[in-house]
């Protein structure tokens, strides 16, 4: 019976059936809940929303919400170069410490298991109920101010130096004035970067998993050392997921809830500005993700090293 | 011999140094809400009391315990996650599934479509989100003006049984990398046995896809659980843990008639989130050696 009924169809058309079987759910689901929302939502941001008790109306007003985010609003392009300018301040260094914690983990050591624990507690951690309240948390203040002579607002840098002689050890090291200011911002924002990093240390440390160690074996033989298979083998082999974690850290910063613009956007909706200016809003974000998205990925894969 | 011996020391203790003060960073405000949990209000204006509560009590617990209700919305959130990762499990593997072993040519799109479904911000669709499922109608069978769905778990069961829902983009990808990198003789031993393409899913598939289920499955009721901003849109009125956190100090202050101090709020807004992340930790504890092998094991990477 099987056998008769399997060959009415070609293993080409059998197959085109089952794979649209598979995917219909997210077919469905997409164009209901995410394709259907997305074209109403810049329908909504060109017009006035009025909800009345038999539904809700749209009245057509053209780009004035556009123009109203952009120009009248005061905070808005605000938050929106602040948030631009700690997003290219976070994500590089997320990427390096995320990398460097994937290396470190990667070893054989006493007590791996428990860095290991340690390290990803924050992916389970990261609510955004917990992080709200923290940043109205007067006894994280509290406490980080009284221990701020142990530094640990600092992170682990302000235990062994204060921000001032990091700042003159740099100076002497004759390194740029820009950098040394950006390492010094970084190094303020440890805690937070390495909070942040939990899912991105795991795709690099599954990335590490996956070199076949038979590469390793060949360069060792060749007489490579552990400085040249880095950078020969473990660098161009993890490069790909450079780019995945760039793009997945950079979509993370930017949709976290705890981000204050989306934060700044939500209250919007809902007085303030209204939802059409909330809508505009949104866009306008979005836009600006993508195109940023586009730049970096574009950049970034040319240099990258694909295996197949 | 010796050199080298004295090299790896050095490595060894700079290695160890390094884990401590980033494991310490990581622990530090854990610890510091934890110890505080236990504190009485005077301790904290006291310049004296660093890490080790002068006043020991468990009243800050025994308050966040009843006015968080703890033991009703500790019940509501785990089996409304368990639920939700459940959906959110079918529907990913099985589209996932779908984009790793069939040959269609719509495959491609279909997969750009659920990467995009992560790229955009949420709080574009959530709001028009909001209306569809405040006005709830389906073309032909459901007429207009609709049902209300807000307050209650339908638009969240909608979203995650057609893999819609928060991040899962994110777990298609995986579904889709593990499928893709699994051996195809197994599949094809099924098929020649006269099995059809879901029970060769089902049966053949399914038991060897162990590692990459749990990652969804945890990611999946971890952000299920720790979810505030969907669930305080479609359903603000649920006696979930996250919601009744937010709350809970105030609602205390409001039945003792008074009014307390910012850092006094603070202490029991840490007393809750302890309470709130514990069920979080202990999971953890019990599935973090299967969690991280398996992520090792899965080939999230490709």
């Amino acid at each position: 019976m099987k056998a008769k009924r399997g060959s009415r169809f070609s293993l080409r058309t059998r197959e085109a059936i089952n794979g649209h079987l598979f995917t219909l759910p997210f077919v469905i689901g997409f164009i209901a809940m995410f394709l259907y929302p997305f074209i109403q939502s810049i329908m909504f941001s060109l017009s006035e929303l009025e909800i009345s008790t038999e539904g809700y109306k749209l009245i057509w007003v053209g780009l004035d919400n556009y123009y109203n985010a952009l120009f009248v609003n005061a905070e808005y392009p605000r938050l929106l170069a602040e948030t631009a300018l700690q997003m290219l301040r976070d994500v590089p260094l997320i990427l390096v410490f995320s990398f460097f914690a994937a290396i470190l983990l990667n070893q054989r050591f006493k007590g791996r298991l428990f860095a290991r624990v340690v390290f990803f507690l924050p992916v389970i951690l990261a609510a955004d109920i917990i992080m709200r309240m923290e940043s109205a948390d007067y006894i994280s203040a509290f406490l980080d101010a009284s221990l701020a002579e142990e530094a640990a607002v600092q992170g682990t840098l302000g235990t062994i130096f204060s921000r001032g002689q990091l700042v003159s050890v740099l100076m002497y090291m004759k390194l740029p004035q820009q950098l040394v200011t950006y390492i010094v911002s970084g190094s303020e924002q440890i805690a937070t970067i390495i909070r942040s990093s939990g899912v991105q240390i795991l795709i690099f440390l599954a990335g590490l998993q996956s070199i076949s160690p038979s590469l390793f074996e060949v360069a060792k033989i060749e007489g490579a050392t552990g400085w040249e298979c880095f950078w020969m083998i473990t660098f161009p082999m993890l490069s790909p997921l450079i780019v995945t974690n760039i793009v997945y850290s950079i979509i993370d910063f930017f949709t976290i809830p705890s981000n204050p613009l989306v934060d700044f956007i939500k209250s919007n909706m809902f007085g303030g500005a209204g939802y059409g200016v909330a809508m505009a809003m949104s866009w306008l974000y979005f836009v600006f993700i993508a195109l940023f998205l586009l730049l970096t990925a574009g950049l970034i894969s040319r240099k990258v090293v694909y295996m197949e | 011999m010796k050199r080298k011996h004295v090299i790896g020391f050095v490595i060894g203790a700079l290695r160890f140094l390094v884990v401590i003060s980033i494991c310490y960073v990581i622990l530090r405000p854990l610890l510091a809400k934890i110890v505080s949990s236990f504190m009485m209000e005077r301790d904290l204006y006291d310049q004296t009391v660093k890490w080790i509560p002068r006043n020991f009590t468990w009243e800050n617990y025994k308050a966040m315990y009843v006015h968080m209700k703890y033991l009703t919305a500790l019940r509501n959130s785990l089996s409304f996650s368990l639920l939700i990762a459940l959906l959110q499990l079918a529907s990913c593997t099985l589209v996932g599934y779908g984009l790793a072993r069939f040959r269609f040519p719509a495959a491609r799109l279909i997969f750009a479509l659920a990467i995009f479904t992560l790229i955009v911000p949420p709080q574009i669709i959530i709001l028009p989100l909001y209306l569809n499922f405040r006005y709830f109608s389906i073309p032909f069978v459901l007429p207009k003006p609709g049902i209300n769905l807000l307050d209650s778990v339908w638009p969240f069961v909608f979203m995650a049984a057609s893999g819609t829902g928060f991040n899962n983009g994110l777990f298609i990808y995986i579904m889709r990398q593990f499928f893709k990198n699994s051996p195809k003789s197994l599949e094809e031993a099924a098929y020649i046995d006269g099995a059809n393409a879901m029970q060769t899913f089902l049966r053949v598939m399914l038991p060897g896809a162990v590692p990459a289920l749990v990652i969804v499955f945890l990611f999946a009721f971890v952000w299920q659980y720790n979810d505030y901003f969907f669930t305080g849109m479609y359903w603000p009125k649920a006696v979930l843990l996250s919601h009744t956190l937010d709350t809970a100090a105030q609602g205390y202050a409001h039945a003792l008639g008074t009014h307390f101090q910012g850092h006094y709020i603070s202490l029991l807004n840490n007393t809750g989130m302890i309470l709130f992340i514990l069920p979080l930790l202990i999971l953890f504890g019990f599935t973090q050696r299967y969690f991280i092998e398996s992520v090792e094991r899965t080939g999230i990477v490709g």
